[in-house]
């Protein structure tokens, strides 16, 4: 009953899929990327996929480890991944390591220095707050 | 070969970062766990100075930057009190936050340096991964600012009503979503801004109708949104070490928030919406009858023969500044009881207070071990025998009226059953309800229940008072 407008959509779906597969297929070739190229010539597998099927992988993983922690461990958790986070300031480094443009490497190194206060702020207060539930554990 | 490598140093720190948050499982391998964090973040920065080789100059600005940046954040991590760590939390994700939308645009502006494209020719699917990105950090930064505010006092933890609030959230919602498709399909800098600012307004405009009883599940909301905006950033850089780490942070952060909303019996989406806990607003109408109710007070002296002549004594703690302020005379006065062979421990709402685990946190640094905190799961046997139940600054959390009223804004939150023990002794700065309300902004109604006594004072000038008459 439901099954024509249903295929129908399908095919609707594969076809604009299969159109931004082009589109994108036609601007890498313009445009011409290292590594995600090599990657397709190799396998003849879009490297996003890998991305995505890492990101997914990651995010169970995720899952059930914030699920293991006790809940009197929720305030580290929370500054812990926040440090972890900051690990966005590779963006931040490539920014300011090898862009050429003025503007580029002043947005870069703001970012690098939000990365920093996070990455050392978020770590140590950490390592605080975790030093006081060890001692008294013992 | 230099890609290869440094993407096999990206997935060690991915890997690493795993073993952190596995290490938070138990309190004996969680300083573990923080230093696999710390190795994982200097191999992603290791790796990635590989990979940029920056030129001299480069490399001095980067050292600038970890200099100015590491510095402040050293400073703060160590001088922050521990009472003011949840304001600590909501300032860290809106730098996060901030640091997506910067990293975005350095990238916008210098796509060649990310082989991403070129100048105004930025491959399509970099600029879908940069949009959601931007947007979710915009968003992150916004509603972590408020909270902050909120959090530290600087702006009333009362839910601000706007009117059409809904109407004018959707509408920039929609907004947000249309610049940020014509932004993918023009690339245009000009729309990648107006996008910012969008979504900076919606953060605001989300947050603000969120009272500060609900502040636990906005924490570990904003938590995992600045997760997600830096997986986002990770797939335009196309950067494993950042797409792991976002999606740990982001679904972490996303089990935190429901099992935050779970404590306090709320859904989500019932938080998110705004306004006082739960549809039944109609707050003060238990406060009506308060002058035919008898309350019954007692001094430190009877608090403390009690206390003493009891064998089970339970602590009550609630979430508010009494708790802060009275926690180390009270680690005193269990050390007291302990030794005249009283069993004392303490029970916590899960999810009480102003970030998830705030008080275990709290408790730790006051030296209360956390063996003595009472799992949740236990508690209504626990206080079922027990002799003395002592509420301290938890008024709200053992208000009967949640179980009973329905007309009590408290009306489903979890309590803990103190009237099933034999006395309930309960310390409250006065006894007129009209400025007694609690930090959830409602009358208190335990006070009237039989069995109680009420300790009329401050509740560490109390607790040390019954501390020096239990020594007596």
């Amino acid at each position: 009953m439901e099954s024509e407008p249903f295929s129908d959509a399908v095919d609707k779906l594969n076809a604009a899929g299969a159109a931004v597969r082009d589109a994108r297929r036609s601007v890498e070739q313009l445009v011409g990327s290292g590594i995600g190229d090599a990657v397709q010539a190799a396998t003849g597998i879009d490297p996003l996929v890998f991305h995505v099927a890492i990101f997914v992988l990651a995010i169970f993983v995720g899952c059930s480890v914030a699920r293991s922690v006790k809940p009197a461990l929720h305030t580290p958790l929370m500054t812990l991944t926040n440090a972890i986070a900051s690990v966005i300031v590779v963006g931040a480094l490539l920014a300011v390591g090898i862009s050429a443009t003025g503007l580029s490497t002043t947005f870069g190194f703001v970012a690098l220095v939000l990365a920093a206060v996070n990455i050392f702020g978020g770590f140590l207060v950490t390592q605080r707050m975790l030093a006081m539930y060890k001692t008294k554990d013992r | 070969m230099a890609e290869t490598f440094a993407a096999v140093l990206y997935l060690v720190s991915g890997v690493l970062f795993i073993l952190a948050l596995r290490g938070l499982s138990h309190t004996s391998t969680s300083r573990r766990g923080n230093l696999y964090g710390i190795v994982g973040m200097g191999l992603a920065i290791a790796a990635t100075l590989f990979l940029a080789r920056p030129s001299f100059g480069a490399l001095l600005i980067i050292i600038l930057g970890f200099a100015i940046g590491g510095g402040a954040g050293s400073v703060i991590a160590k001088r922050i009190a521990m009472t003011a760590v949840p304001q600590l939390v909501s300032a860290f994700h809106s730098l996060i936050g901030s640091a997506a939308v910067m990293v975005a645009a350095a990238v916008l502006y210098a796509p060649e340096a990310v082989g991403i494209g070129t100048m105004g020719a930025i491959r399509v699917e970099a600029l879908v991964e940069m949009s959601i990105g931007v947007a979710i950090g915009a968003l992150t930064v916004a509603g972590s600012v408020v909270a902050f505010l909120k959090l530290d006092g600087r702006m009333s933890g009362k839910p601000l009503m706007l009117p059409q609030r809904h109407l004018v959230n959707i509408a920039l919602g929609t907004a947000l979503v249309l610049c940020l498709v014509g932004f993918t399909a023009t690339g245009s800098h000009a729309l990648f801004w107006l996008g910012v600012i969008l979504a900076l307004a919606l953060g605001v405009l989300l947050i603000v109708p969120i009272g500060a009883a609900d502040m636990p599940v906005v924490l570990s909301m904003l938590n995992s949104c600045s997760g997600w905006a830096a997986a986002s950033i990770g797939f335009m850089l196309q950067n494993l070490a950042l797409i792991i780490a976002g999606a740990l942070v982001g679904s972490s952060g996303a089990i935190l928030s429901h099992i935050t909303c779970k404590g306090m019996n709320r859904s989500f989406v019932s938080v998110i919406l705004g306004g006082p806990g739960g549809e039944t607003a109609g707050a003060g109408g238990t406060g009506g009858g308060s002058e035919d109710r008898t309350v019954k007070q007692g001094s430190a002296e009877d608090a403390a023969f009690l206390l003493k002549n009891a064998t089970r004594v339970i602590v009550v703690l609630g979430p508010g500044t009494a708790m802060a302020q009275a926690r180390h005379a009270l680690r005193e006065m269990a050390d007291i009881l302990k030794k005249q062979g009283v069993a004392v421990s303490c029970a916590i709402r899960p999810a009480a207070g102003r970030l998830p685990g705030h008080m275990n946190v709290l408790l730790a640094e006051a030296g209360i071990p956390s063996d003595d905190v009472i799992a949740i799961e236990d508690i209504d046997s626990e206080l079922a025998r027990t002799d003395v139940s002592f509420v301290i600054g938890a008024n709200d959390v053992t208000d009967p009226a949640a179980r009973d009223d329905h007309a009590s804004p408290l009306f489903r939150m979890p309590t803990l059953n103190v009237n099933q023990t034999g006395i309930c002794l309960l310390v409250k700065r006065s006894t007129d309800t009209s400025t007694g309300t609690g930090y959830a902004g409602i009358d208190d109604t335990p006070i009237y229940e039989p069995d109680t006594m009420m300790l009329v004072g401050d509740a560490r000038t109390m607790v040390e008072a019954i501390a020096r008459a239990l020594t007596h």
